[in-house]
């Protein structure tokens, strides 16, 4: 290719939020030359908005904790459905991963004897969460940022990957484009790893930016991997709902966390009436119990029912709105209010404070916020092995929230930031593994020319139809059809109007210059956000059960015979299909630490 | 409409060049004002040597009080190069004439007189020279403070129609000039620990409070001088007034212009 | 619903021109969602940076009548609906497109901090204790999310483009973490002073006034950092200290 920059290196990461900051910092260790892609600018990819937290049986605050009362809680939260090898290493690693980070500059809060902070949240025993106030997602990704810059990672930034090249069954790079120039650059790369995120811009209400396009599913899938779990998405149980503008901004559960409670607008504190049988006695039975919990008596206590797992918080909150008793932008209430007083809330949560107070006018120290379900997480994503996070595409690895398998069919809050560092290490070290002595695969300037080809093809259609229409009408159908509650009736509309949205993305056009052109990146994303749209609907027919993130109406109840049973969506052709895989069960020590507990 | 700019038309190349549409001049003005006539007051009031005492009470600006025969000129230069010193070099007041009048800049996203700029280098060095006096300013308190003291201390047969006490044995007494002189001096102290180069001595170039010797004394201080210093604009205002105001009082009472009352 | 008027710069490095734009707007809305508007109705190629939308990314950073804000964060209620509302782009550093600026320059900035190098671990596991009193002073500057909004306001890059001789307030910032971090034994009063060139501050504060997370860069980020090269450069009793007693901390 003449006319093409051309790079080298022997690891390339796609995405630089924790997992792959992780995993580049941990290539680059290894001796590999990195390159490291991003969408956006450098530490601002999703990690930032992390709020809670890092899971990780540290023990600083509940000695009884360990890795152990971690696993068994992050496979009970994903519903029995976990990769249990994954759920285990991370459950193992995590305390090690977040205690590197305090070595490489990390300002955790604090207990009294000067040790890491842990906090409470949904799902967890104990309290596991490290933590930065609320803004540990930033805490994690300026450090991971300067490590990778001072450990000489080389950074390309506002740069999108439109496909990876494979050469002779083997992943051989990244095939991208430079926002500013609207120019092509092809990375070669002996291996590539995926950390990009996930897909919540799918949907119209979402705490997502605009860059989660599932554009690592998307690539992953073109390139001839397998995707698992795309039926599992998790709606967080609270993003704002008022003003329309900040609809689906994420209100973190350390608000819960921290004592928060939901009210419906009898005043009724609703969550009593959802305990599910599987966590019956494990939860506080009156408000006197909770209240105890809260205010500091955490032995003799149990936790209050707003710290259940989310996809049974955000059920109960779409029932109560559903039936009539939801606030009157059509959310529930969280109060956190009466329950604590200004300082602390002003400490503990200060983000928060400052978002509802700017944005919807709201002081959370004195009145409550309205809150409802928003698209927050992808448990889905790219299958890999478990130890190496290797894709079924040799030379391709995948971490953090664009690999599939390791939540389940539920995420717990907390279990995200400790997973980026657990596995992006693990992808970062064996990518550098696979990497070394070999010579990057040369890529053929056919099949770069013919990707170049079909993205600058909506400049030739300068009165096609505006990308972001389509992206809009996408947004509606899956939000309407694919979204929190779903049944056969629904999905199939859904995926028809995902099939006719795909004729109508081939036909957008876009007017301007490439030079940092919106309208065509929005046009470009629009394949990404197309297969995954019809990766989640298929998996989501497939599954005809309820469990964790994925709810049928028509299919309320758990079904045991699919509790392993994975769906997993592959190309066939120029479609997608889904075939029924079933997973490995678990060793019988780890099956019986989950029946007996830890 | 489209109106036609380039970049370089959007950046602020003259003195008030700005796409800014609220009064931004304003804030300088006042502080340029302010510092203004308390210049030609305090510069006059040092000058002209006079009416700086009256019974218990002496003017902040004369004191410590030294009469060297040597010395041609009023003695309040002697010593006003101290806490002039400590105001002009105050991370404050630096803000606030660099803004009000090197106009540098005058406000923010406003233009400046195009200049070759050098910030705190070369010619403005000296500004580093703010801990020495700081520590002088600390030795002032005390000083201002004594000052206080002495203006409860009143001679038993009156003060003199030329302001001088008479002799014979003294007690404790409170004029309005009392309460002046003591406000002028808890006002000082606000500003003068409220420092930033003193909240960097007692504990601020301290990271490791848990590791040093004393660290919980020094964070403990930081942490009084922080209380402060959050507030130092407000102190160097508060204080920068009513100094001018305790020497006017003493001033209008020495001339014979006000009566001073005696509360006690 | 209400018409407002929106001034919008297009253009690149070399020129271009306010464009009017009039956008139908809802309760609430902030001057981030009027852009996305206009994107998606009017103009499709209008350049612009966002992420997150809750001001806690710092990607949407541009001038709004003439102040430095993040676009996320300002609220049009604030503005009179009888004026149009003028969206400018960072002035501090050069125009790529529209609203986006090149703040690379930042991140080599950035580069060349020396980087945090902690104490040997306390215990032999490997870790450290720290107190929440000794962390609450770097945790502020920990709050920065690089919207560089300050760089943009600052007089010494805004106005007289000092960028190869000054690190500006958010690096200042960045690296009072370090500087005032419980576990670092690196000293930066050097890079500080000679390539940082915090000489060149003059402590006017704009940086603070724009900072959209209220973190006090002056007073405490920069100023404790000038009184730190103050200690090891300037300051003539320390430096005979240091000449009969040796270095010490």
């Amino acid at each position: 290719m003449a006319d093409i920059q051309q790079h080298e290196h022997d690891v390339i990461v796609v995405g630089a939020g924790g997992a792959g900051l992780r995993a580049a910092i941990e290539a680059r260790a290894q001796g590999a030359r990195v390159g490291l892609i991003c969408k956006s600018l450098l530490g601002k990819a999703h990690t930032v908005m992390a709020e809670g937290g890092a899971a990780a049986a540290l023990g600083t605050v509940f000695s009884e904790d360990n890795w152990r009362v971690h696993f068994r809680d992050t496979m009970r939260g994903g519903k029995m459905h976990n990769n249990w090898r994954m759920a285990q290493i991370h459950a193992q690693e995590s305390p090690d991963r977040v205690r590197e980070l305090e070595a490489w500059g990390a300002l955790f809060d604090r207990t009294p004897d000067g040790r890491i902070n842990q906090r409470p949240f949904g799902g967890h025993t104990y309290s596991r969460l490290a933590h930065v106030g609320d803004r540990t997602g930033l805490e994690m990704i300026r450090v991971l940022q300067d490590k990778a810059v001072h450990s000489g990672v080389d950074v390309f930034m506002e740069c999108t990957v439109v496909r990876l090249p494979v050469v002779d069954g083997r992943a051989a790079g990244a095939l991208a484009y430079w926002k500013d120039s609207g120019r092509f650059v092809l990375f070669n790369a002996g291996a590539v790893v995926l950390a990009t995120g996930g897909i919540g811009k799918g949907w119209q209400i979402t705490s997502n930016s605009w860059e989660y396009t599932g554009d690592g599913h998307a690539l992953a899938c073109d390139a001839g991997a397998d995707l698992i779990d795309m039926e599992f998405v998790q709606f967080h149980p609270t993003g704002m709902v008022w003003p329309p503008s900040v609809n689906g901004i994420l209100v973190t559960e350390g608000v819960r966390g921290e004592g928060g409670i939901l009210t419906n607008s009898t005043g009724r504190r609703f969550m009593f009436d959802y305990v599910p049988d599987m966590f019956k006695g494990d939860f506080a039975d009156t408000e006197k119990e909770a209240q105890a919990w809260v205010t500091g008596d955490r032995k003799k206590n149990r936790r209050p029912p707003e710290l259940l797992t989310r996809d049974v918080v955000a059920r109960a909150i779409t029932r109560e709105v559903k039936e009539g008793r939801g606030s009157p932008h059509g959310g529930v209430f969280l109060d956190i209010a009466t329950k604590r007083d200004a300082e602390y809330i002003k400490k503990k949560l200060p983000s928060m404070y400052h978002q509802f107070k700017e944005l919807a006018g709201v002081d959370i120290t004195r009145e409550p916020m309205e809150v409802g379900p928003t698209t927050h997480y992808a448990m889905g994503g790219v299958k890999v092995d478990a130890e190496t996070q290797e894709a079924t595409v040799p030379g391709l690895y995948a971490a953090g929230e664009v690999a599939g398998g390791m939540h389940g069919a539920n995420r717990l809050g907390g279990n995200s930031l400790s997973d980026l560092l657990v596995f992006g290490r693990r992808a970062g070290a064996a990518a550098a593994t696979a990497a070394r002595n070999r010579k990057p695969a040369p890529v053929s300037d056919a099949w770069v020319q013919q990707v170049v080809n079909e993205a600058l093809a909506p400049f030739s259609r300068p009165n096609g139809e505006n990308p972001y229409q389509v992206q809009a009408d996408l947004q509606k159908a899956m939000q309407a059809d694919a979204g929190i509650v779903r049944d056969k009736a629904g999905l199939e509309a859904a995926l028809a109007a995902v099939e006719k949205l795909k004729r109508r993305a081939a036909g957008v056009g876009v007017i301007g210059s490439r030079e940092y052109n919106p309208g065509w990146s929005t046009a470009l994303d629009l394949r990404s956000l197309l297969t995954v749209s019809e990766a989640v609907t298929r998996a989501a027919l497939a599954r005809t059960e309820s469990r964790g993130g994925h709810t049928r109406i028509d299919r309320p109840d758990s079904d045991p015979a699919q509790e392993r049973v994975q769906y997993v969506v592959h190309k066939d052709g120029d479609r997608l299909a889904v075939r029924a895989e079933r997973q490995p069960d678990l060793p019988a020590d780890l099956a019986k630490l989950i029946k007996d507990g830890a | 409409m489209v109106t036609t700019v380039s970049p370089r038309d959007l950046e602020e190349r003259a003195l008030g060049a700005t796409v800014r549409r609220d009064s931004w001049w304003a804030a300088p003005a006042a502080v340029g004002a302010g510092l203004t006539a308390f210049g030609i007051y305090s510069f006059w009031a040092a000058w002209v040597n006079q009416n700086y005492e009256w019974g218990p009470y002496l003017s902040p600006f004369y004191s410590p009080l030294f009469k060297p025969s040597w010395w041609p000129l009023s003695p309040a230069f002697l010593i006003l190069g101290a806490p002039l010193g400590f105001r002009g070099t105050c991370y404050y007041y630096r803000k606030a004439y660099y803004r009000a009048f090197f106009l540098d800049p005058v406000a923010c996203g406003v233009g400046e007189i195009p200049h070759n700029y050098q910030g705190e280098r070369q010619l403005f060095l000296f500004q580093n020279l703010h801990r020495f006096f700081m520590y002088l300013a600390v030795i002032f308190i005390g000083i201002l403070g004594w000052d206080a003291i002495l203006s409860f201390i009143w001679p038993v047969n009156g003060v003199l129609p030329g302001g001088e006490m008479a002799p014979g044995p003294r007690e404790f007494g409170v004029g309005v000039g009392s309460l002046v002189l003591t406000v002028n001096v808890v006002l000082l102290a606000g500003f003068t620990f409220g420092c930033h180069a003193l909240r960097h001595a007692v504990g601020g170039n301290l990271d490791c409070v848990s590791c040093a010797r004393f660290g919980r004394q020094r964070y403990a201080l930081w942490r009084g001088v922080t209380r402060l210093n959050e507030r130092h604009m407000f102190w160097a205002w508060i204080s920068l007034f009513w100094v001018g105001f305790a020497d006017l009082y003493v001033r209008l009472v020495a001339a014979g212009i006000i009566t001073d009352i005696r509360i006690l | 619903m209400t018409a407002r008027m929106f001034q919008v710069y297009r253009g690149t490095r070399q020129q271009g021109a306010l464009q009017e734009f009039r956008v139908e707007c809802d309760e609430g809305m902030v001057v981030l969602d009027a852009v996305h508007r206009i994107q998606a109705q009017q103009a499709p190629d209008l350049a612009c940076r966002w992420n997150c939308k809750a001001g806690k990314c710092g990607s949407c950073s541009a001038e709004i009548n003439g102040r430095p804000r993040l676009m996320c964060m300002t609220r049009l209620s604030d503005y009179p609906d009888d004026r149009p509302v003028t969206i400018t782009p960072m002035r501090a550093f050069p125009v790529i497109k529209d609203l986006v600026t090149d703040v690379s320059w930042n991140y080599e900035v950035n580069r060349r901090i020396p980087a945090f190098q902690p104490r040997k671990p306390d215990f032999p596991d490997g870790t450290w204790r720290m107190y929440q009193h000794e962390v609450e002073r770097p945790q502020e500057f920990r709050k920065c999310i690089e919207c560089f909004l300050c760089q943009d306001v600052c007089h010494v890059l805004r106005t007289h483009h000092k960028h190869a001789e000054f690190m500006g307030p958010a690096f200042l910032t960045r690296a009072a973490v370090y500087e005032t971090h419980p576990l670092d034994t690196a000293d930066r009063s050097q890079h500080l002073k000679d390539e940082g060139g915090i000489g060149y501050c003059n402590i006017t504060k704009c940086c603070t006034e724009v900072c959209p997370e209220g973190i006090r860069i002056t007073d405490n980020a920069i100023i404790p950092l000038k009184e730190r090269v103050v200690d090891r450069f300037y300051d003539p009793l320390r430096g005979l200290l240091r000449l009969i007693f040796g270095k010490s901390r």
